[in-house]
């Protein structure tokens, strides 16, 4: 995209005009990772790993330098891409996050993907609130051929989850997927209802193997790493589904999210396409960033 | 919260500040500091950031401040004028047409709030005696339709709507109808789209066009990060942006993106979404906003005293 062109060439220009590296380089350097939304204590403690290093390596050309801080970032996020385990028995997967990030057509692309791979998929629609919200899960579940569980506008979300895991039993389901409303971390109420469904599911099939992403704007600053804190102390998280990276933000906020909280991102979404979903890749995502 | 260190410590700088009888330039520029990593943990853009910074401290050791008797407090006093200058001033109407239909049209990325706020928009008119329309040119997000008949009927307002139709034709045929059966008022809702995104970029701009717009608003996340300048100087560069409406707000963002698409665009601000219901609707309050971002609810107070 034209703003990472934009972004690599500054880097490029930055390298070729600094000749030795001093703290004015360094100090660019840190403006680079906070204008990918790293933000400020996550880019500082990555420079400073940097410096140790370029000094310990006896680093004295800036070039070389573009390289180190590449292998930073790829080491931080973890190396190998993460996905939904290989399982044999039956899985459950719940979908969180903040409003409008793009949770309800995540499901919509996953359900493809492992209908594709051969597993045999249901899908609950647990937002009763959003308007349309189950309507527009019902079009993603017909586009990716699976059925779908749902009650009234307005009904219990808990009831729902409820009444998926049972039709899942019931079924032979080997993969639920469960779409949530949208909620801001910072609603007590709506928190709570997210900490029920949770436990619905943790005792309601004990036997299945439970994952729960969080999904992730990659057009989000800072308030990601609240998110992030927040909803895991509410439902267990595994990781994070960083949507929307077709644009020209760069999500760089998951580097803060990993260094803090340690979760690693899973799958990201590149475009409102059924097949705009893709493993996440560190590599790719460290290059993207410069 | 994530940001209580951060304005913690800019409290104890500001503080500091305001008990010294007099200022050196490295009392101003150690503030300057704290004030920088402030704005940009609050997600304000990092170019925006710099030059805030850099108009500050001349500003902050001129002899407005240094001669003065508690320099501590005129600084963070400017700091605040400053921030509220930059957010501009309470704007919170709509430009209408001469002759009716008045015609508004909300652009935005995907998911910032667009059909809520259309919803909630034409509640707020018709709380003021106008008879708004709304225009469905959302053909592409499923179920894009059935949200904003169900969001619209709640706030009593009619919806124009041909399913999956061309989004322009739909616009004129909406406009159209405000002719023939007297709405005042047109809004019309948009598929999100990106800046990057040529032929989505295109249809706006027709739709602009082809109904002769009066007011564009781009519709922007309040907890977007860095890339709100690239978003808010794209839409405008290429559609044409009029005002913005801040969402989401409800949410503990600092909400660093309003300054920093204000800073670049000069438009102001004029509207905010502070929850999902129809009612969560405010006008937008620039000095509010002000202190949000840095966290300054607490220093309020020591401004007061300067
Ligand atoms: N460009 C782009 N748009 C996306 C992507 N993922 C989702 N979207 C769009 O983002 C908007 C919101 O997506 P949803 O799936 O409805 O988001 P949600 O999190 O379910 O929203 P709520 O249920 O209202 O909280 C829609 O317009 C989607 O088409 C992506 O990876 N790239
Ligand atoms: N908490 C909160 N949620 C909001 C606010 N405004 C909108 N939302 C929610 O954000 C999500 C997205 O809102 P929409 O109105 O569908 O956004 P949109 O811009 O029309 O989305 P697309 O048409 O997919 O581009 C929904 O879950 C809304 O309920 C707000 O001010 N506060
Ligand atoms: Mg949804
Ligand atoms: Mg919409």
């Amino acid at each position: 995209t034209k703003t990472r062109d934009n972004f690599s060439q500054r880097v490029e220009e930055l390298i070729s005009y600094y000749r030795e590296i001093d703290d004015e380089f360094f100090e660019e350097l840190t403006d680079l990772l906070i204008a990918a939304d790293v933000g400020v204590s996550t880019s500082l403690k990555i420079i400073e790993e940097l410096k140790a290093k370029v000094k310990a390596q006896k680093i004295g050309d800036p070039e070389k330098v573009k390289g180190l801080l590449r292998e930073i970032i790829i080491e931080l996020l973890g190396d190998e891409p993460v996905g939904l385990d290989q399982h044999s028995g039956p899985q459950i997967l719940l979908v969180v996050g903040v409003n409008g990030v793009g949770k309800t057509t995540a499901i919509g692309k996953l359900a493809n993907k492992y209908t594709r791979e051969g597993k045999k998929v249901l899908l609950a629609a647990a937002d009763t609130f959003r308007a349309a919200a189950a309507e527009q899960l019902a079009v993603w579940a017909q586009r990716a051929g699976v059925s779908l569980i749902r009650h009234q506008e307005g009904a219990d979300p808990a009831a729902v989850v409820y009444d998926a895991l049972e039709a899942a039993k019931a079924r032979g389901t080997e993969l639920l997927i469960i779409d949530t409303a949208g909620r801001l971390h910072n609603k007590k109420n709506l928190m709570e209802e997210l900490r029920k469904i949770n436990r619905v599911i943790e005792r309601g099939y004990p036997e299945a193997d439970y994952t729960a992403y969080l999904v992730l704007d990659a057009t989000t600053g800072q308030n990601a790493v609240q998110q992030a804190k927040v909803f895991s102390e509410v439902a267990k998280l595994d990781g994070i589904i960083l949507t929307k990276l077709d644009g020209s933000a760069r999500g760089g906020v998951v580097l803060a999210i990993r260094s803090e909280l340690g979760l690693p991102v899973c799958f990201v979404g590149v475009g409102e396409g059924i097949d705009d979903l893709q493993p996440f890749d560190p590599r790719g995502f460290a290059e993207a960033l410069f | 919260m994530a940001f209580e260190g951060l304005s913690e410590k800019l409290q104890n700088v500001m503080k500091k500040l305001s008990g010294r009888g007099k200022l050196s330039e490295a009392d101003v520029k150690a503030a300057m500091r704290e004030v920088r990593l402030a704005l940009l943990e609050a997600d304000v853009n990092y170019l925006v950031v710099k030059d805030f910074v850099k108009k500050v401290s001349e500003r902050a050791v001129g002899g407005e401040v240094l001669s003065s008797l508690t320099p501590g407090q005129q600084v963070i006093k400017i700091v605040n004028e400053e921030l509220t200058a930059l957010m501009g001033k309470t704007q919170a109407r709509i430009n209408y047409a001469s002759a009716p239909p008045t015609v508004i049209m909300l652009v935005g990325l995907q998911g910032a709030g667009k059909t809520t706020m259309a919803a909630k928009l034409g509640l707020n008119l018709k709380k003021q005696g106008k008879k708004p329309l709304i225009a469905a040119c959302d053909v592409y997000r499923p179920a894009a339709i059935d949200q904003l008949k169900i969001v619209a009927e709640k706030a009593g307002v009619p919806v124009f709507e041909q399913g999956q139709g061309q989004p322009v034709k739909i616009a004129q045929g909406a406009k159209a109808e405000c002719q023939r059966l007297l709405y005042d008022t047109l809004i019309i809702d948009t598929a999100g789209r990106l800046q990057i995104d040529q032929a989505m970029m295109d249809e706006v701009k027709a739709i602009r066009q082809a109904v002769g717009v009066h007011e564009v608003m781009l519709v922007l996340d309040a907890m977007t990060g860095q890339e709100a300048v690239n978003v808010a100087s794209s839409f405008n560069e290429q559609v044409g942006v009029d005002s913005v409406i801040l969402t989401k707000l409800d949410g503990d963002t600092r909400g660093g993106a309003a300054l920093s698409l204000r800073a670049v665009t000069g438009k102001p601000i004029k509207f905010c979404g502070v929850g999902e219901k129809l009612e969560d609707f405010e006008p937008f309050y620039p000095d509010r906003m002000a202190n949000r971002i840095l966290g300054m609810g607490d220093m309020l107070s020591l401004i007061e005293q300067a």
